[in-house]
């Protein structure tokens, strides 16, 4: 069905964009939290296969930047004398206290050189490694608040939909109450009161419950309608009368119905819970520096002159859309098939 | 002087191209057709022709280019005006333009930064240095021209000085912790008796501005001096001896003022100041909406430009017609400081832990020397900064410290300081304190100030070299500032400050425990440090020497010591960077604040009839 080969497809963009991430030590060439203080702001540099006699080379070179000073403002030219050729699996080292991981690198170039396929940002930190560890961040803040979301969703919203009557009132008024809250005005207070001790997983942490917590209210009104409805249904009724438990009745004839419901409402929340941490950040109330996050990568940007003289400071940015345009479209076929199965 | 309504209405509504379109009859009545929308638009009256010299009036001639009277100056506040009374207002937007609406005895030129006649046409000092006689210029105006005299002097004095005020000038005219007596010695003749001699006696007049006591004597009498002009009320009512007063005020957009046509100074050729017909205030609440309108031409001059805008405009400098200034280390200081209050039995237990770190003199000192000032300078500034070692900046040249040693960047001799502090490095790497605990602490930051939140991610990563685990807070700047000020609930912190002259004194505030800017200390620990003791009292001390060499000598003391136990840790010095449109003459850049605008009366447009391109 075409359906599910678009579920399929999809679902494999993403397992591949997750496991690109995950295995970011193997993948980034340097640590990110690595400082090169000479090379702030150095363009991405480019992958040369054919050298200046216009030979072709299988293993490709890079040419270090060399900064000069033009209108004022730092400037980077290829050293066209130098030639670095990119090397594979070469030893990587850890940086005390950071992030990243000793062992092999998937690319390098000979110490003390460096090579910065997508530039370096303020501090001289090498933006792809800080992208794909960050994206360990954003990524799986995404994924974690959703599935604080969902059951928390699932759970409240399927004793308000089975039971019904006062349960019924009180978990949907109350889910009502929280989709009226401003939260990010209440995030910025509630900053102020916690501990300075906080630290940056726990402020991690901290960002992931915030989003999960306040993302149930809106699909567990949804998985409350279906629950409603699937009690109501004849089959369910005949099950009932023949003497099945609340259990049997739940795990038989509703959730199938719910599973549906709740695997499209996840393709939906987890891009926006990606975005929640993302906004966060780029305030500076989510993750904070030294460890990257797609959000506190774009927060930069805020400042006129990154934003003018700096595109590959909006790399974390532009990573976002293929990977929101992949959680749609798997949104997409779900509900496609779920329709399709409908029928 | 003529009249040029015209110019000055188009030019504010940027129809103004219009007006260089040669004036055959057609297009003189479409001008006149524009000129009756923009009238009616800006109120009624088209700036007030200069009145002629009187003969006996006493006005003040200065030095500087002769300029073309005429036009409209166009410049930027951040915020509204809270308060445009000179004795409440405490905000920056308010004295702006308070600096134009009023004028003072004694004035600091902000360009050669000494004290010169103003309202005071001279004045004479007794033997002992305590008593000041002061002859003020004779048969001048307010600007609603009503005659100024001693009455007014007196009447300002009283008021600044009353307590019931509560006004924030009061402070500053303590000399000796008693206030400044004044007695009228005739209609234009006063006095002012000091407890002690005091240095800087003369400074102490700058910005203390003369009221108009015609205006406000019945407010004062009634206790309600506090509430009188604040600019939601009626603010043409407000009159000073500035050289400008208000025109319009629209909240949230704009304040507008047009010349004081009283005003006391001439330039060389006997016109009266000021040139402009108007200068314009628009509110531009942030710093980048500032460049990206200064880029476009709204704006006539950028007062200050962080380094990063800075290159941004310059990168533009050759197309667009404006010229930026460079002029090298201000008086602003950023710092890291760490929380050394006495927290006694109710702080919390983990910060007064962490501060029996902070207290000691090695581990300031091992901090100050891993940090990579150099980098500072060329990350956050781009260069256009000065590392520091001291709080005196090199802006102050006069008052600078030559012989405070610059130690380059060194991680050794840090860790040789912590070593002797009893710090060691666990096998891991981290550093512990002579109890085992892991030296970790936290340091705050405003992510609305982002040259400091970079400031703080460098020194993050330096001290991460000595095996210190550093966290960033980032909390709104209020918050920063009431736990810092009041609820002492911190453990570090990165700020900068100014100050607004070059002399010492204002640095009172900042240096003795118990002033009000004691930053790393409001609720100062007892028993007192023995540098911190012999700062106070050298600060006192310099206070009531006259000359200007043993000043400097104890001065320089106090540098010193600061340098040496580093309860701040001094880090760079922004340059003041400035820009002006190119139609802007008369303009002589001036490091302390108001750094453009501090002599608009002698800013001028090279052609103030023609458009706004």
């Amino acid at each position: 069905m075409a359906a599910d080969r678009r579920v399929w497809l999809a679902a494999a963009g993403l397992a591949l964009v997750h496991l690109c991430v995950l295995s970011a030590g193997l993948l980034a060439p340097y640590d990110p939290e690595e400082q090169n203080r000479d090379l702030p702001f150095s363009p991405p540099m480019r992958l040369h296969f054919v050298d200046s006699a216009g030979s072709f080379h299988l293993r490709p070179v890079v040419h270090p930047w060399v900064a000069f000073m033009a209108d004022g403002a730092p400037r980077y030219q290829e050293d066209k004398t130098r030639a670095l050729p990119i090397r594979f699996f070469v030893r990587g080292e850890k940086r005390g206290g950071g992030t990243g991981t000793a062992g092999r690198r998937l690319f390098g170039v000979d110490a003390p050189a460096h090579v910065y396929l997508l530039g370096t940002d303020d501090y001289g930190r090498d933006q792809l490694s800080r992208l794909l560890y960050g994206g360990q961040v954003s990524l799986f803040a995404g994924l974690l608040a959703t599935m604080i979301a969902l059951s928390l969703s699932l759970l409240l919203g399927g004793i308000s939909g089975y039971f019904g009557s006062w349960a019924d009132d009180i978990i949907m008024g109350s889910a009502e109450i929280f989709m009226a809250l401003p939260w990010i005005y209440l995030l910025f207070a509630v900053r102020a009161f916690l501990p300075l001790h906080l630290d940056t997983r726990q402020a991690f942490f901290l960002v992931i419950s915030i989003g999960g917590l306040t993302g149930w209210a809106r699909p567990s009104r949804l998985i409350r309608g279906v629950v409603l409805s699937g009690k109501q249904r004849d089959y369910v009724r005949a099950a009932r009368g023949f003497g099945a438990s609340t259990a049997y009745i739940l795990r038989r004839h509703v959730l199938p119905d719910v599973s549906s419901v709740a695997l499209t409402q996840a393709a939906l929340l987890v891009p926006h819970f990606i975005l929640a941490e993302v906004a966060l950040s780029f305030l500076g109330l989510g993750v904070g520096e030294p460890v990257p996050s797609w959000g506190n990568m774009l927060a930069g940007l805020q400042n006129y002159y990154v934003l003018k003289s700096y595109w590959w400071m909006s790399i974390s940015g532009l990573a976002l859309i293929p990977v929101f345009l992949l959680y749609y479209w798997l949104s997409d076929a779900l509900q496609a098939r779920l329709s399709g199965v409908a029928q | 002087m003529p009249c040029k309504p015209a110019s000055a209405a188009l030019r504010s509504e940027k129809a103004s191209e219009t007006s260089i379109i040669p004036m055959n009859t057609t297009n003189k009545r479409l001008v006149l057709a524009l000129l009756a929308v923009t009238l009616s638009t800006y109120g009624t009256c088209a700036p007030q022709a200069s009145q002629a010299v009187k003969a006996n009036e006493e006005l003040m001639a200065v030095q500087g280019e002769i300029g073309k009277p005429g036009g409209r100056l166009i410049a930027s506040l951040r915020a509204d005006p809270k308060n445009l009374n000179p004795v409440t207002a405490l905000d920056l937007p308010s004295k702006q333009v308070l600096s134009l609406l009023f004028a003072d005895l004694i004035h600091i030129n902000l360009y050669t930064q000494r004290t010169e006649p103003a309202l005071a046409k001279s004045w004479t000092v007794s033997p002992d240095g305590r008593h000041y006689t002061i002859e003020l210029r004779r048969n001048i105006s307010f600007s609603d021209g009503h005659p100024f005299d001693a009455d007014d002097v007196v009447f300002s004095f009283t008021v600044y000085l009353d307590e019931k005020v509560h006004s924030p000038q009061r402070d500053l005219l303590l000399v000796g912790g008693k206030p400044v007596q004044v007695r009228k010695l005739g209609p234009y003749r006063v006095a002012f008796d000091l407890d002690q001699p005091y240095a800087a006696a003369e400074r102490l007049f700058d910005s203390a501005y003369i009221l108009p006591r015609h205006l406000l004597e019945q407010a004062y009498k009634d206790g309600k001096i506090s509430q009188a002009w604040s600019p939601a009320q009626n603010p043409k009512g407000i009159a000073g001896l500035g050289p400008f007063r208000v025109k319009e005020y629209v909240p949230g957009q704009q304040i507008v003022l047009e010349r004081n046509p009283f005003y006391w100074k001439v330039d060389a050729r006997k016109n009266r100041l000021p040139y402009l017909d108007e200068v314009a205030f628009l509110i531009v609440p942030t710093q980048d909406a500032e460049v990206v309108r200064f880029q476009g031409g709204d704006l006539d001059v950028l007062d200050s430009i962080s380094a990063q805008d800075y290159t941004v405009l310059e990168q533009d400098q050759k197309s667009k017609p404006y010229r930026l200034y460079d002029l090298g280390s201000g008086f602003q200081y950023e710092f890291l400081f760490f929380n050394l209050n006495d927290l006694s039995a109710k702080g919390d237990p983990e910060i007064r832990r962490k501060q029996e770190w902070f207290r000691r003199d090695e581990f300031r000192q091992a901090v100050s020397a891993a940090i990579d000032r150099a980098a500072i300078v060329r990350l956050v500034y781009q260069g256009r900064a000065t590392p520091l070692w001291g709080h005196v900046t090199p802006g102050n040249r006069l008052w600078i410290d030559s012989a405070i040693p610059h130690p380059p960047r060194s991680l050794e001799r840090a860790a040789a300081l912590l070593k002797a502090a009893g710090f060691s490095r666990r096998a891991d790497g981290t550093l512990v304190d002579a109890h085992g605990s892991p030296v970790e602490f936290s340091i705050l930051t405003s992510p609305s100030n982002a040259q400091r939140t970079k400031i703080a991610t460098i020194i993050q990563d330096d001290l991460s070299k000595l095996g210190m685990n550093v966290h960033l807070v980032p909390l709104e700047f209020q918050a920063v500032m009431a736990k810092v000020f009041t609820s002492f609930d911190y453990e570090a912190s990165i700020l900068g400050l100014a100050s607004g002259d070059a002399d010492p004194n204002p640095e009172i505030n900042v240096w003795t425990s118990g002033g009000g800017f004691h930053i790393w200390a409001p609720a100062e620990p007892h028993p007192l440090p023995a540098w911190q003791s012999d700062i106070d009292r050298l600060m006192q001390q310099q206070t009531a020497v006259l000359k200007f060499d043993d000043r400097k000598k104890i001065y320089d003391r106090v540098q010193e010591l600061a340098a040496q136990h580093d309860p701040v840790i001094c880090l760079v010095s922004p340059n003041v960077l400035a820009g002006v449109k190119d139609s802007v003459a008369g303009v002589q850049p001036a490091v302390l604040k108001r750094h453009v605008m501090w002599n608009t009366e002698q800013l001028y447009l090279r052609s103030p009839a023609s458009a706004r391109k």
